[in-house]
């Protein structure tokens, strides 16, 4: 056998390999930026609430799972073209993709809360924000609420990801911004966040965050199942207690 | 495939490609005034003067423009002192931060084409300027500068829209130039496909446009080329 034969079968071999790989195990995207829910740890490994979550639902089915990483804004259109499964990246379940794709049950609930700088003042209300920079993560329920609800008093400006909205709050560049209540809560504990505070209560709370799969795919009554044997086992309330002291769900 | 998308969201792409047009502008003009001095302290017979363009070339060649972009972006807002200095009335600003990214980035590719093409030039027309008994100064100003410009054209047209296509990556810090604004229609509409096709339209149509200047420009600076 010549070296090109050699070179092709062993490409033909890892394709079929990748292939056979593909089919068996189920694959789940999150993001790894939204920390506490999905972040990549010390060890350069995915981890979270919503990573555990996703694992404990593969125990549950005894299902070979396979959590990757995917950026945010391509996650839906991934997800329709198969790169992947099933989506557990603290995704809220809204009308506009239940267009695209289809939800389990809620794995926890969240709101939206504005953020900024605790030596500044920042007014809330509409009249309050008039002329203010105030961001948020593009494609989040967070920016979808600002762009529909005070794009026209404020400076809109959006983020790849919710690490870029912390970096512009801390350079000065935003007033304030508008996010999940929740992972928040885990950076203005850190150092990174100690001079920043909430501002005022939060608001848009029947936010219900669920796992996203392809419409029609026969996973969501798999999910559904699992995820109430982990709220009924007690396995939930585990996870939950390593990221909050409060329940979530 | 829904194309009544494009139809409702055409005028915010048109948006974002204005800023994109800006963008490619306004940097390409700070390249070519920056390049100028580049380029002839770049080639200067005086040693010391060629570590400066060389050290700036070898940097901007050789990282990538994201990094160039995130590095003046975040990173130089992370310093108290450049915070309150007045140029943080510019650097607080997407739209700034990247035309002065860019601007940097291109003016290490037109100072190495500006270099090669004065390099190029026939020695002849050289020691003809030399036996006139012009200055070195009028030499570069009246004569080797046009004629470098001249040679330089193809490259350089080559150079912006290679800009124009990185200035995509200004969509990574806020600003909404044609991939931001399609990027962020995407996000509410999840029509990924007809949105970026659209976008690749306009973005087509742009390049097009700086051909034909570029083809314009040639012809004038070139018309006495025999082939």
């Amino acid at each position: 056998m010549n070296k090109w034969m050699k070179a092709g079968a062993l490409a033909a071999g890892v394709l079929a390999s990748s292939m056979a790989m593909a089919g068996d195990k189920i694959r789940i995207a999150t993001e790894g930026a939204w920390a506490p829910f999905n972040f990549v740890n010390e060890q350069g490994q995915l981890a979270g609430f919503d990573v555990d979550i996703a694992n404990a639902l593969c125990a549950k089915m005894k299902a070979d799972c396979e959590v990757v990483a995917q950026d945010w804004d391509g996650m839906i259109p991934a997800l329709k073209v198969r790169k992947f499964d099933a989506i557990v990246a603290s995704m809220s379940i809204t009308e506009e993709r239940l267009k695209q794709v289809d939800f389990t049950n809620h794995y926890y609930s969240g709101g939206l809360r504005f953020l900024g700088a605790k030596d500044k003042t920042l007014d809330i209300t509409k009249a309050g924000l008039k002329g203010k920079v105030i961001g948020a993560q593009r494609s989040t329920v967070g920016g979808q609420y600002l762009e529909d609800n005070l794009a026209d008093v404020v400076t809109v400006k959006l983020y790849d990801n919710q690490e870029a909205v912390y970096l512009d709050l801390i350079a000065g560049r935003l007033d304030g911004a508008i996010s999940d209540e929740l992972p928040t809560y885990d950076w203005l504990k850190s150092e990174a966040g100690q001079n920043f505070e909430y501002k005022g209560e939060a608001f848009a709370k029947n936010d219900k965050i669920g796992i996203a799969i392809r419409k029609n795919d026969e996973l969501k009554q798999k999910l559904n199942n699992a995820l109430q044997a982990i709220r009924e086992d007690g396995t939930y309330e585990q996870i939950n207690a390593k990221y909050f002291p409060f329940s979530i769900y | 495939m829904d194309w009544s998308v494009i139809a409702e969201y055409y005028p915010r792409l048109l948006e974002g490609a204005w800023v994109t047009l800006q963008l490619v502008v306004l940097s390409g003009v700070i390249g070519v005034v920056l390049a100028v001095p580049m380029a002839l302290a770049r080639i200067s017979e005086k040693k010391r003067f060629n570590l400066i363009p060389q050290a700036y070339i070898f940097f901007f060649r050789g990282t990538p423009l994201l990094i160039q972009i995130f590095l003046i972006y975040y990173g130089l807002s992370q310093f108290e002192i450049v915070r309150e200095s007045f140029l943080w009335q510019f650097l607080k600003e997407p739209y700034w931060c990247a035309i002065i990214t860019l601007g940097l980035h291109t003016t290490a590719y037109i100072a190495e084409i500006l270099r090669g093409a004065i390099q190029a030039i026939p020695k002849g027309e050289v020691e003809a300027c030399r036996v006139m008994g012009m200055s070195k100064f009028t030499m570069y100003r009246r004569i080797l500068l046009p004629r470098a410009f001249g040679i330089m054209l193809p490259a350089y047209g080559n150079e912006v829209i290679l800009m124009l296509k990185g200035s995509a990556l200004a969509s990574t810090i806020t600003l909404l130039d044609l991939t931001g604004m399609a990027r962020t229609i995407i996000a509410r509409t999840y029509t990924p496909e007809e949105i970026y096709i659209a976008a690749g339209v306009m973005y087509l149509l742009i390049s097009w446009l700086f051909m034909l200047f570029f083809k314009v420009l040639d012809n004038l600076f070139n018309k006495h080329r025999l082939v």
